[in-house]
C-alpha cells in the first residue's frame, strides 16, 4: 500500500514524490490535496495532489521540507511506503472556459498549480503562467507547466533566471498589456496576500488555493478555519480554493504560525536525531 | 425488532432464574445498599491518564446483583436502546457466573464494555429500575454490572465470539466506524453478511478513540471490542473515504448491495463571535483529536499541542467535560468550564459534573463568551463573558438564558476549547446529490427502518441525529441492520 515508485530532488529541498495509490490516482481532480501520516507516531499533514496517472496508479506530490513531518516524508526512499495516506479530500477546481487566465505559482506552489494550469488549458482557456522563486535553483516543473501554457513568464528575487522581480511585478506587466479574466495564484500565504491585492487593483476575479493547519482533512476539527468575506470556513471541506479578494490573509498568516515553536524545536530535534 | 413481553417472561421462567429468585426475599433484597465504584483519588488521576474508574470487585458485583428483583415486568430494558435483557445478565452475575452473563450481553450489545463505561445510565435503564421509580431508592448499579461482567470476560481471556450464519455471499458496506457503524457491523455479520467497514482516519473506533479520554474509555477496551468483530469475519479498511476515495457507484461495481452510513457529527460549530479564530482557541474536535487520537501530549508523537495554564471551556455537555479534565491532566493551573445555563440544565452526565468538580474544575455557569483578545502575537490572552439570567423556558424546554447588561467582565485566558456542538459531517451527503438531507444536514431517515431515499442505504447515529450518545447510535446501528436485513432478503430472495 502506498509505496513509493520514484524520489526526484528538485533541489536540496524540495522533493518529488511518485507514490502508488491507485484508488487516489482514479478519482483525484485538479484541486485535490491528500493527507499524509509517516509511521506510528507521524502527524497527519495535507499535501496537494501535483499529478496522477490512473493507468499507472500513482500520485505525485511535491514537498518542500519545512519540518519534522515534512522531512520524514523526504527522506522515505523507493520502495518505502507512506504508513498512511487518504484522499482525495478537498473541492476539486472549478474549471471552465473564460479566456484569458494568469496562472501564478510562487516556489513549491507551482506543483499544485500545475494539474489546475492543465486542466484550464484542456478546456480551452488561453493560459499565461508565472513562475517565481526566490532564485534559479527554486524554480520548479517549467517544463511540465510550459506544455500547458500559452507563455510562461519567469520571475526570481535574485534576478538568477527569468526577470528580477517579485511575482506581483510579473503579474502586473501581464494585466497591463492585455485584458485577463480569471487569475489563480498558489505559493506562501504572504505571496498569495499580495498577489491578491494586486489583481484586486485591475479588478480580476482571482482564486487562491490555501494550504493550512490540519488534524483530519475531513471537516471534523476546524484547525484550517479562515475568515472568507467574514464569515469563517473550513479549507478542509469548504476549499481549498477560495475568492483570493475575500481571505482574511493576515489572519490566515497569523494562524498559520499557531505551532511555530514547538515544530521549530521539534525539527531540531529530528535533525540530531538523524545525525546519531 | 422490539423484544417481546412473552419472550421475556418465557426466559423469566426457566428454572434457574426460577431458582436465583428463590435464593434471597425480595425484603432482604431491598434491604442491601448500593455498590460504590471505587475511583482513583482525584489528586492522583490528575497527573495521568489514568482510567477514574476502577471497576467492582466479583463480591461487590454478586452483591449488587442481589438488589435486582427479577421483577415481572422488567421496566428497565424499556429504558435500554439496545434492549439488554438487563435481570437475565444481572441474575447469572448473582450466580457468579460472570461469563454466561457477557454472552448475554452480547446478544445484543456489540460493545458492552464500552457502554457499561459512557452510557448515560441514570437517565435510561437505571431511571427506570424499580427501585428508582417505586421505592425511591437508589436503582440497581446495572451499568457498574455492564462494565463488570465485560471486564471479566476480557480479562479471563476467553473472550464468546457470537455465533455467526454461514456466509451468505452478500457484500454490505458500513461507512464509517464508530458505535453506529460498528454495531451495524457486528449484527450483519451474525446474520453471514460480508461485511466491510469503511473508515475515514487512519485507526477504527470513530468517537471511541478520537474523542472520548483514556481516563474515561481505554482504546485498548475499544480495540478489544474490535478484534471481537474481526474475529466474527467483519473487515475493516482505514483511511477510506466513501464519496471520495471510491464513489458509492464505485462500491456497487464491486459487489456492495447494501449501505449503511454512520458517518456521525463531524463537524464542530463554533460562536462567531469577534476574535474566535485566534490563535489557542480551538474546536473540543480538534482539542480531542490531538490528545487521545495522535498521542499529542506525549513527546514521542509529532502531532503538536498547546497545553495552557489558564484554558477556559466553552459548553456544558460530555465533550466539554472531556475537554476541560484533558485541560487539567495536560497540566492547567485553571481548567474552567464557562456554560451558559446553570448547572441544573447542564447536559453532562451527573458522574463526569462529579468527577470534574473532584479534580478541581471550575465551573462558571449562567456565564457567556462574548468576545476573545490575543497577544501581539495572535494568541487569546483574555475572554469577555457576560452573565446570564434564566427566563422562560425555551423549545428544548429548558429555561432560556437572557444576557444581563453591563454585566460583562473579562478573564485572562491563553487556550479556549469550544464545545457547543457539532452540525453532521457533509462529506457524505455532499458526494450524494440525490440522497435527501434536511436543511440542518442530517440525512433523512424512515424512522422505524432507518432507510434514506437512496432504497439500500441505511443511516444512523449522529448523522442523523445531530448529535446524541454512543449508546443512540448503536440503538440505531442495530435497527438498521435488522432492517438492511429484512430489505435484501425480500430483495433478493421474492
Amino acid at each position: 500500500m502506498n509505496k513509493i515508485v520514484e524520489k526526484e530532488h528538485f533541489s536540496e529541498n524540495v522533493v518529488r514524490l511518485e507514490i502508488e495509490a491507485p484508488r487516489i490516482a482514479k478519482a483525484r481532480r485538479a484541486g485535490h490535496f491528500v493527507i499524509v501520516k509517516v509511521g506510528e507516531t507521524g502527524e497527519r499533514i495535507p499535501l496537494t495532489i501535483a499529478a496522477a496517472n490512473p493507468e499507472r496508479g500513482t500520485i505525485t506530490l511535491v514537498i518542500q521540507k519545512v519540518g519534522v513531518s515534512s522531512r520524514r516524508i523526504t527522506d522515505l526512499n523507493v520502495g518505502d511506503e507512506l504508513t498512511d495516506l487518504v484522499g482525495p479530500l478537498g473541492e476539486a477546481t472549478h474549471i471552465e472556459k473564460v479566456g484569458t487566465v494568469l496562472a501564478c505559482g510562487g516556489g513549491v506552489g507551482v506543483a499544485p498549480l500545475l494539474p489546475i494550469v492543465e486542466a484550464l488549458k484542456k478546456a480551452g482557456n488561453r493560459v499565461v503562467t508565472i513562475l517565481a522563486a526566490r532564485t534559479k535553483d527554486l524554480v520548479i516543473l517549467e517544463e511540465q507547466i510550459a506544455e500547458y501554457s500559452d507563455e510562461v513568464i519567469i520571475m526570481t528575487d535574485d534576478g538568477s533566471y527569468g526577470k528580477k522581480g517579485l511575482i506581483t511585478d510579473g503579474m502586473k506587466e501581464v494585466m497591463e498589456r492585455e485584458k485577463v479574466d480569471e487569475a489563480v495564484v498558489i505559493g506562501p500565504a504572504i505571496m498569495m496576500k499580495f498577489a491578491a491585492l494586486t489583481t484586486k487593483e485591475y479588478n480580476v476575479p482571482t482564486v487562491a488555493s490555501l494550504n493550512t493547519i490540519m488534524v483530519d482533512g475531513t471537516g471534523m476539527c476546524g484547525a484550517c478555519r479562515i475568515t472568507v468575506g467574514g464569515k469563517t470556513k473550513f479549507v478542509c471541506v469548504d476549499g481549498p480554493e477560495f475568492d483570493a479578494h475575500q481571505v482574511d490573509f493576515d489572519e490566515m498568516l497569523l494562524r498559520l504560525n499557531g505551532y511555530k515553536e514547538i515544530e521549530k524545536g521539534a525539527e531540531q530535534q529530528y535533525l540530531k536525531s538523524k545525525d546519531k | 425488532m422490539t423484544v417481546t413481553k412473552e419472550f421475556l417472561k418465557e426466559e423469566r421462567e426457566q428454572s434457574w432464574r426460577v431458582d436465583v429468585r428463590k435464593l434471597l426475599k425480595n425484603k432482604e433484597r431491598t434491604a442491601l445498599k448500593r455498590v460504590h465504584m471505587g475511583e482513583v483519588a482525584p489528586n492522583e488521576r490528575v497527573k495521568s491518564n489514568v482510567e477514574v474508574n476502577t471497576g467492582l470487585t466479583a463480591d461487590e458485583a454478586i452483591d449488587e446483583a442481589r438488589r435486582c428483583l427479577d421483577c415481572p415486568d422488567p421496566t428497565c430494558i424499556t429504558g435500554c436502546p439496545v434492549e439488554i435483557n438487563i435481570p437475565k445478565f444481572i441474575k447469572r452475575i448473582e450466580l457468579g457466573e460472570f461469563l454466561d452473563a457477557a454472552r448475554v450481553l452480547k446478544e445484543t450489545s456489540a460493545l458492552p464494555a464500552v457502554c457499561g463505561r459512557v452510557c448515560p445510565q441514570e437517565k435510561q435503564c437505571e431511571a427506570k429500575c424499580f427501585y428508582q421509580v417505586k421505592m425511591q431508592k437508589e436503582p440497581v448499579a446495572i451499568g457498574y454490572l455492564e462494565r463488570f461482567a465485560a471486564d471479566y470476560e476480557r480479562e479471563s481471556g476467553q473472550i464468546s465470539v457470537p455465533e455467526v450464519a454461514a456466509p451468505n455471499g452478500i457484500k454490505v458496506a458500513v461507512i464509517g466506524s464508530g458505535p453506529a457503524g460498528l454495531t451495524f457491523a457486528g449484527d450483519m455479520a451474525k446474520h453471514g453478511y460480508d461485511v466491510t467497514v469503511f473508515e475515514a482516519l487512519h485507526q477504527i473506533g470513530g468517537v471511541l478513540k478520537y474523542g472520548i479520554p483514556e481516563f474515561r474509555l481505554p482504546n485498548s477496551i475499544v480495540d478489544v471490542e474490535i478484534d471481537n468483530l474481526k474475529k466474527m469475519g467483519v473487515k475493516f479498511e482505514t483511511n477510506f473515504i466513501v464519496g471520495r476515495t471510491a464513489t458509492i457507484e464505485d462500491l456497487k461495481e464491486e459487489g456492495f448491495q447494501g449501505f449503511f452510513t454512520g458517518s456521525g457529527a463531524g463537524l464542530p460549530r463554533f460562536m462567531n463571535i469577534p476574535g474566535e479564530n485566534y490563535i489557542g482557541i480551538l474546536s473540543s474536535n480538534e482539542y480531542l483529536t490531538r490528545v487521545n487520537l495522535m498521542d499529542a501530549a506525549n513527546p514521542a508523537t509529532d502531532t503538536p499541542i498547546i497545553s495552557g495554564k489558564n484554558v477556559a471551556v466553552i459548553g456544558g455537555g460530555n465533550t466539554a467535560m472531556d475537554s476541560v479534565r484533558t485541560a487539567k491532566r495536560l497540566g492547567a493551573d485553571r481548567a474552567m468550564i464557562i456554560y451558559r445555563r446553570s448547572m441544573e440544565e447542564m447536559p453532562a452526565r451527573v458522574e463526569e459534573i462529579k468527577h470534574a468538580q473532584e479534580e478541581g474544575i471550575e465551573f462558571m455557569t449562567l456565564t457567556n463568551p462574548v468576545e476573545y483578545f490575543a497577544d501581539e502575537t495572535g494568541r487569546v490572552s483574555k475572554v469577555r463573558v457576560q452573565k446570564m439570567e434564566l427566563g422562560e423556558p425555551d423549545a428544548s424546554g429548558r429555561r432560556r438564558p437572557v444576557p444581563m447588561e453591563g454585566s460583562e467582565y473579562d478573564i485572562e485566558v491563553d487556550t479556549v476549547v469550544v464545545s457547543v456542538g457539532v452540525s453532521p459531517n457533509p462529506l457524505i451527503p455532499s458526494s450524494l446529490p440525490q440522497l435527501e438531507t434536511t436543511r440542518w444536514g442530517t440525512i433523512v431517515v424512515d424512522e422505524e427502518k432507518l432507510q434514506t431515499s437512496i432504497p439500500e442505504m441505511f443511516a444512523g447515529g449522529d448523522i442523523v441525529r445531530g448529535g446524541a450518545t454512543v449508546i443512540l447510535a448503536m440503538g440505531d446501528g442495530r435497527n438498521a441492520a435488522a432492517s438492511m436485513h429484512n430489505y435484501l432478503q425480500d430483495k433478493l430472495n421474492p
